[in-house]
């Protein structure tokens, strides 16, 4: 702590100490929280594989507010902290702020986005998983009615409505995609209860799979329709455990992965554009022994077969950031 | 003599009120398992230790100060304003049309038009519920909360799909154009050769709020207008029977208000953000709440609350960034402090008084 304490006294007057001095990754947890059951803890699970398997430790924050986006940015990579890796995309304008002077230290942003020259971008193909999910709920579907419920209404978490409703539609152009959102503040990231509330109202609209996009407040939803005796579908992490033979599968997004890699490079971490889709196992649908009675084999041929066809370009799954739009569902 | 010396009063009460409650925290810092000296040394550091740190402590005490203020000018008048979070965001709008839209050829301009923007926005959204308490009676606390809701749902309709640069995945407005960048402190007050506070957002918006708190004090002490606002306050069938209207009493403290809550976003939306996000306003409109009831609703003692608040938002800051220290446990001591220092402030006072007045009966014989 001594040594913390001498960088906390220079950081005011020295200009650049990035250097070699410890040379810790760093990652920083969004407004969420490590542990939210998603997001941010997929990157906290691929830290902590780093962490146990290599014996090394790394410097952590989790925000509290806007303004510690920059300060924590800074504080990081003056204690000589690299790589920075910073979780969501309102990292976006902060990072393009603060890289182009610490030029030395590799900042990796996950769903962020920045011009500068020493960031490496992981940017993941939610759309392409989402369809699988889609074609799963719509083959699992006997209602021919899916739901979809979102955390915040942000173009994110619409790209992967959009992604979801056209893989339902393409296995049964008749079937009905129900589209709901939580809410309008991040508050809507951790709001179970109306994650609950949201997948009653789409039961009693027929809807008997359900996608949840929405971080914490999918717990709810996948409690709710657990409860209620419909499926699910998880986001994220792999959730499929958390109601055994209720969860239909979950949408992979391997955050855990880009986390673990980027640690394990190092200070050797290439900046640089990565593409997380599915030809790079970055998103993906889980089947693990506790989806197993809910997948049958012709689901899984499908499946498969869809996503040979992602993959070589035969099916271009639109994606909504592309052009903010979404031929197939409404916002 | 049946009061305590009024030194006791504003200042060692305050102190005692502090002490316990950093006492209770390092209680809990203890318990699980870290070290409080190390804690606290480590927090007064941080928000104080350097001009860095000073920066954000002044960045975060100026966004409570214009929060304080206008929760402190409705309670006078007996409202309280808890939609501050609203008018904060409709104020970050109106500054952000302002930068966004109007070419300046110079930041103080932009900041002068960029006041009024904020102001006006902020005051049109306490507006609705001013009229709604001052016409119809409905609750001023139910319908400022109600609106802050509506403001967000508001502001992320218009940053999803009206403001936001095309494919930008960040729903936020684009970045304000150069000329409308306010001057940080670093800018300021940094010479070639010593840099001082050093990427700290704090910004003139500072000396804003401190002019603020000043012609609050000349408006609520020193004006009519301020005693009609505090006469209606105290008492409305009184302040009725001596001429003064409720519902423009009503309808004037609330637009002020608002317009300092407003104000608000020339701190963090413009001279901090520099483009308007959509978690603006982060909780300043409710933490205001807090400062307006320390600082028993006097700009000087805003002044002084948000000081201590824009500490501790630092100061938590700083443990959660170096210390194994959950950003939870933050906030558990932010609330022991508001705690003992507002509600709890009894707990202190009877026993200090008791004592103060003992002494002195003693001193008596």
């Amino acid at each position: 702590m001594t040594l913390m304490q001498k960088f906390l006294g220079a950081a005011a007057t020295v200009a650049l100490t990035a250097g070699a001095a410890l040379a810790e990754p760093a990652i920083i947890f969004d407004l969420g929280g490590k542990f939210d059951k998603s997001f941010n803890e997929a990157g906290y699970n691929g830290a902590e594989k780093w962490a146990t398997e290599t014996g090394g430790k790394y410097l952590e924050i989790e925000l509290q507010s806007e303004a510690q986006r920059e300060q924590a940015l800074r504080r990081f990579a003056e204690a000589g902290a690299n790589p920075v890796i910073t979780m969501g995309f309102a990292m976006s304008t902060p990072i393009s702020n603060v890289a182009p002077d610490y030029p030395e230290t590799t900042f990796v942003t996950i769903d962020g986005w920045s011009d500068a020259e020493n960031v490496l971008k992981f940017i993941f193909a939610e759309h392409e998983g989402s369809y699988l999910a889609g074609m799963m709920a719509a083959m699992a579907s006997e209602s021919n009615t899916v739901g979809f419920i979102g955390g915040m209404d942000i173009p994110l978490i619409r790209k992967f409505a959009c992604g979801y409703a056209q893989g339902v539609l393409a296995v049964n152009a008749d079937a009905t995609v129900i589209s709901n959102m939580t809410g309008t503040t991040p508050a809507a990231w951790n709001d179970p209860v109306k994650g609950g509330e949201l997948t009653k109202a789409q039961i009693s609209q027929g809807a008997d799979v359900i996608y949840a996009a929405a971080g914490g407040t999918g717990l709810g939803v996948l409690q709710t329709a657990a409860d209620e005796g419909v499926l699910s579908i998880g986001v994220d992490s792999n959730q499929n455990h958390l109601f055994p033979g209720k969860v239909l599968t979950s949408m992979l997004k391997r955050v855990d992965v880009a986390v673990y890699e980027a640690m394990s490079a190092g200070e050797a971490l290439e900046p640089g554009l990565r593409v997380m889709d599915l030809a790079h196992e970055g998103v993906g649908v889980a089947l693990d022994e506790n989806n197993a009675a809910l997948v049958s084999a012709e689901m899984k041929a499908a499946v498969d077969a869809a996503a040979a066809k992602i993959i070589s370009g035969e099916i271009a799954v639109h994606d909504y950031m592309s052009d903010d739009s979404c031929p197939v569902l409404d916002f | 003599m049946d009061k305590m010396p009024r030194w006791a009063d504003v200042a060692l009460i305050p102190i005692l009120n502090l002490v316990i409650a950093f006492a209770l925290s390092a209680l809990v810092i203890l318990a699980i398992g870290e070290d409080p000296v190390e804690a606290v040394s480590l927090m007064v550091k941080g928000a104080l230790g350097s001009t860095y740190g000073w920066g954000y402590t002044l960045y975060y005490t100026t966004n409570f100060i214009f929060t304080g203020l206008a929760v402190s000018i409705a309670f006078q008048a007996a409202m309280f304003n808890i939609g501050g979070e609203g008018q904060v965001v409709l104020g970050g709008l109106g500054v952000a049309l302002v930068s966004l839209y109007i070419p300046f050829p110079h930041w103080t301009l932009a900041l002068i038009v960029a006041m009024a923007g904020g102001a006006i926005f902020g005051a049109a959204w306490a507006a609705i519920p001013a009229w709604l308490q001052a016409k119809r009676g409905s609750h001023i606390v139910i319908t400022t909360i109600m609106f802050n809701f509506i403001a967000f749902s508001l502001l992320n309709y218009l940053l999803v799909n009206v403001l936001r640069p095309p494919g930008e995945m960040n729903p936020a407005t684009a970045s304000f154009p150069e000329t409308t960048h306010l001057p940080t402190f670093q800018d300021m007050f940094s010479t070639a050769d010593n840099v001082v506070f050093r990427g700290a957002p704090v910004n003139v918006s500072f000396f804003i709020a401190l002019i603020a708190c000043v012609a609050v004090y000349f408006l609520m002490w020193r004006s009519r207008l301020g005693f009609e606002i505090r006469a209606f306050g105290k008492s409305p069938q009184a302040s009725v029977y001596a001429g003064i209207s409720p519902v423009k009493i009503t309808m004037i403290a609330m637009l002020i208000s608002g317009a300092i809550s407003g104000m608000m976003s020339i701190n963090n939306t413009m001279g901090q953000a520099e483009q308007l996000i959509l978690n603006s306003a982060e909780g300043a409109g409710f933490v205001g709440i807090a400062v307006a009831l320390m600082g028993r609703n006097h700009p000087f003692g805003v002044l002084l609350a948000a000081f201590l608040f824009g500490f501790l938002a630092q100061g938590g800051g700083e443990l959660a960034l170096w210390m194994n220290i959950p950003r939870e446990l933050v906030t558990v001591i932010q609330a022991f402090v508001i705690m003992l220092t507002g509600a709890m402030d009894n707990m202190v006072r009877w026993p200090v008084e008791r004592a103060f007045i003992r002494a002195a009966k003693r001193g008596e014989r």
